[in-house]
């Protein structure tokens, strides 16, 4: 009879967390059904459509961008020996460190009339105003589509060439045998078989791109994300931002459906032998430096160019930019992390135990709900998260003030609404790395405590989490670095004179004066790379 | 004229040599099979002839003509040649039919449709051709594998350890079937594995291979009854070997007495070792009380099906022997071993 008592108790937390953390989401729902509301309506009649139309075009180019980066990056590196194939292999995927607006920032700083390129162009060929040629404006919606395509080709180009890793290389090679060129026996073999990735891929790129939210704020691209930042701190009607945010999550819930149907077909055509270690191709001469150099410039214009500007604002402007706020940000955003972090990883246990011991029907529920979180985009997230908040404050003033109490805004203005909206979003990250170390602990360890007579509580204590601990610590970290990343959430949510380091970098990205702000930013890279490094070695590992 | 020849072909893998000093020269419509224990080179060799690795010393000859030397490499696109893998590589995203004509390429569709159907009535799929290949058993996925090898008529066919995920049970009856299907579209083909059953049963010679070149090719019997060399006559089965001497042409001497050959040989160094084949040795009944030098002791017994085998040592080697038909003995028990007169392997020292 214990027995069954305490799984209905893991039963229970396992619900109350998974609905805890689909409550925004569910609140914002119901929000952007309201009435109408006069903001929505005038947006309505006036800019949305536009708006729509430039998320539209920015996950259109943007996927055509990536597409045509990210698939010959995958091919060569997956079938050609090439000079320095192998740091290229890693390397091309450092650009997911950096954070759009401060490459945005860089080349705005690099091609705009006062810039190098420009001035050096003028130097050489005599111009003197700008009436006497014509130069790109980078601050336009293509800019932006090139910025962003630059950071985000790396999924795409992952998911692609292990794609093509996992096919064998056996197919490429019956179909040569069977007189296809190698051009001809991608087009015919390769690239079917891979289609379904690159449609998985093009559906993250899609979600991450309409998120996106510092660029096109700082290009004064107009887009939904910026639509629904601007509809909350302009007008502050959390009603019209909502409904914003359903247009948004009808587009991402199209995304999702495509990543799930062509991930369910890509199943089908999976390889039945082991990962390929060799390559397919030896290029040499002319060709393997061309392979070489294309690798190589897309590598320097997405992360080495960037990062070596960076590198130079901070020792040109050392002083001031090494100073106490740098540390104070530092400090109040390594807070955030580390108290998100541990929060997750608590949730994620309580939730991927209850589904490994649970004997009841769908246990995987839980945990698929308090993960969609994930795919909401920060600025969606943000109201999705003030709607119960300011309406929780509401009526704890409400009932509070016969006693005599006022806490004002307590959920909503201080530190636990940037918390809460962290755990929303990160929680699946947690989850997935927890659920995929349970997974490599055999059950018959579980059976072996119980038959010893240890109770769930002690067999998750004793045996489990001692086992877990390597993918516990993965998983704080990884949880850890998105939340020293984050933006668009950490702009709406944050308290009064509260700032982390991405906010303080994106301020002076707005100000023009990312040099007095160049060590965070730096800072901010160097922390993304971290992951980027665990996405490698397990990548070696399978190989 | 020779479907194939390879002349002294080598290569090496990151300083490793794989193939040193290979020929090889396969007739027109001959099956020949590269036997060998693992690791001996020979799915590289067949690598080589494809093309789907580059050779930089030897010659390769596909038909007659060039296509791999020091200077000349000829892509495997351009080699017209079938292969059949391991895994079957069949193309999970297009249907049998489609699979089938991946490789007609100059071709007008209604010529494609016809040599398809042709092949799918060959290999006995006809009804098949709408399916995927993961809707198949694994012996239907082999026998498109070789329709679609075949249906470009390549002038070489390559097949690459076929045989080994098909179950035992059915595995001979398949290799009969893919047999007449080769021999009835009149290609000549190179066959890898490293079941001498396998090749018993499929190639029409035999090239055994040890570290890297041709140790004997042959025909099975030949290689059977006369291997040049002691790796051909284990490979081929197992024996023992005893000291022996030459007495006459026809006659040797051992420990167990004197042995007599069906077949005369001249050998130029009278003194050596015979390998002896279970099947060339016979138990009897003890014959006298006394033991003798052809008295061995049974180790144990095994019942394989129709009579017995019993494991004995000679010499300090290990075999399984069968008993004289009608005799029949218990573990532990003496008995006299006797080698029957037999065209005998002498190995010279």
């Amino acid at each position: 009879m214990r027995f069954k008592f305490s799984l209905s108790r893991w039963q229970f937390f396992a619900w109350v967390i998974g609905l805890l953390l689909i409550t925004p989401l569910c609140f914002l729902l119901f929000e952007s059904l309201q009435g109408d509301s006069e903001v929505f309506s005038h947006l309505w009649d006036t800019v949305l459509w536009d708006y729509t139309r430039n998320t539209l075009l920015l996950i259109l180019g943007v996927g055509v961008v990536s597409c045509l980066i990210a698939l010959p990056l995958g091919w060569l590196t997956a079938y050609c020996d090439f000079p320095g194939r192998r740091q290229f292999e890693w390397a091309l995927m450092l650009p997911l460190a950096m954070p759009t607006y401060i490459i945005a920032y860089v080349y705005t700083d690099l091609f705009d009339y006062a810039g190098p390129v420009q001035i050096a162009l003028r130097n050489w060929f005599g111009w003197q105003a700008p009436s006497d040629y014509w130069f790109f404006d980078i601050r336009t919606l293509p800019g932006a589509i090139m910025m962003i395509a630059l950071v985000l080709y790396p999924y795409l180009y992952l998911i692609f060439k292990t794609a093509l890793r996992e096919q064998s290389f056996k197919l490429v090679q019956a179909s040569q045998l069977m007189g296809h060129s190698p051009r001809h026996s991608f087009y015919k073999v390769s690239l079917p078989l891979s289609r379904g990735a690159i449609v998985a891929g093009l559906a993250l790129i899609s979600m991450e791109a309409m998120a996106d939210f510092a660029t096109v704020n700082y290009f004064a691209v107009s887009t939904l994300t910026t639509a629904v930042y601007d509809t909350w701190l302009g007008y502050y009607s959390l009603t019209a931002a909502a409904k914003i945010s359903a247009i948004m999550l009808l587009i991402l819930f199209l995304a999702l459906t495509m990543e799930r149907y062509s991930r369910r077909n890509q199943a089908v055509f999976e390889r039945q032998s082991g990962v390929n270690s060799d390559t397919l191709y030896t290029l040499t001469g002319k060709s393997a430096w061309l392979a070489t150099a294309f690798c190589f410039v897309v590598l320097f214009f997405a992360f080495v160019l960037p990062v070596a500007v960076l590198v130079g604002y901070a020792i040109s402007y050392a002083e001031q930019a090494w100073n106490s706020a740098f540390f104070l940000y530092a400090w109040q955003s390594f807070k955030v992390a580390i108290i998100v972090s541990v929060v997750t990883i608590a949730l994620s246990l309580l939730v991927v135990f209850y589904q490994r011991i649970a004997k009841q029907a769908y246990p995987l529920i839980p945990g698929r709900l308090a993960s969609i979180g994930y795919a909401l985009p920060g600025t969606v997230l943000a109201i999705a998260v003030l709607l119960p908040l300011t309406l929780l404050d509401d009526k704890l003033n409400t009932w509070l003030e016969p006693a005599g109490f006022s806490p004002g805004l307590l959920l909503s203005g201080t530190l636990f609404a940037i918390i809460f909206a962290y755990v929303v979003r990160f929680y699946a990250i947690a989850h997935g790395a927890v659920e995929a170390s349970f997974m490599r602990i055999s059950p018959s360890l579980d059976m072996a405590s119980q038959s010893m007579g240890k109770s769930q509580a002690q067999t998750l204590r004793k045996v489990h989490i001692p086992l877990l601990r390597r993918g516990i610590l993965t998983a704080a970290l990884l949880v850890f670095i998105e939340c020293m990343k984050e933006l668009p959430a950490a702009l709406l949510l944050r308290p009064f004179n509260f700032e982390t380091l991405a906010t303080h970098v994106f301020q002076y990205v707005s100000d023009e004066q990312l040099e007095l702000a160049s060590i965070s930013a730096l800072a901010i890279v160097l922390v993304g790379l971290v992951p980027l490094y665990f996405v490698n070695r397990s990548m070696e590992q399978r190989s | 004229m020779s479907s194939l020849v390879l002349e002294n072909l080598s290569y090496q893998y990151n300083g490793t040599p794989v193939i040193t000093g290979l020929d090889l020269v396969v007739a027109q419509d001959e099956i020949v099979c590269l036997l060998g224990a693992s690791g001996c080179g020979k799915t590289t060799t067949l690598k080589a002839i494809a093309g789907l690795l580059a050779t930089k010393q030897g010659k390769v000859f596909i038909g007659g003509k060039l296509v791999s030397d020091e200077r000349t490499f000829l892509a495997p696109e351009y080699r017209n040649i079938g292969m059949m893998f391991q895994d079957y590589a069949l193309f999970p995203h297009l249907t049998v039919a489609d699979n089938i004509a991946f490789g007609l390429t100059k071709m007008s569709k209604i010529q494609k449709q016809q040599r398809v159907n042709e092949m799918l009535e060959l290999v006995h799929l006809v009804g098949c051709e709408k399916r995927f290949p993961h809707q198949l058993s694994g012996g239907q996925q082999q026998r498109v594998a070789i329709a679609r090898a075949l249906a470009y008529k390549p002038s070489l066919l390559l097949l690459d350890e076929p045989f080994s995920n098909i179950d035992t049970q059915v595995r001979f009856e398949l290799i009969a079937d893919i047999r007449r299907i080769i021999k009835n579209q009149q290609v000549s083909a190179v066959f890898v594995t490293h079941s001498k059953e396998e090749a018993f049963a499929f190639a029409d010679t035999l090239a055994i291979m040890d570290c890297g070149k041709i140790a004997q090719q042959g025909t099975p019997e030949q290689l059977f009854n006369t291997p040049n060399s002691k790796v051909v006559a284990e490979f081929l089965g197992q024996g023992i070997y005893l000291d022996a001497e030459a007495l006459t042409a026809t006659e040797y001497s051992t420990a167990f007495g004197r042995v007599e050959s069906l077949l005369a040989h001249s050998h130029a160094k009278r003194v050596g070792q015979l390998y002896v084949r279970p099947h060339h040795l016979e138990l009897t009944p003890l014959q006298s009380k006394h033991s003798s030098v052809n008295t061995v002791t049974v180790l144990n017994r095994r019942f394989v099906g129709s009579h017995f085998v019993y494991k004995v040592m000679i010499e300090g080697q290990e075999i399984d022997v069968a008993a004289q038909s009608g005799q029949s003995f218990l573990v532990n028990e003496d008995v006299t071993i006797r080698i029957t007169p037999h065209t005998v392997n002498f190995f010279a020292e």
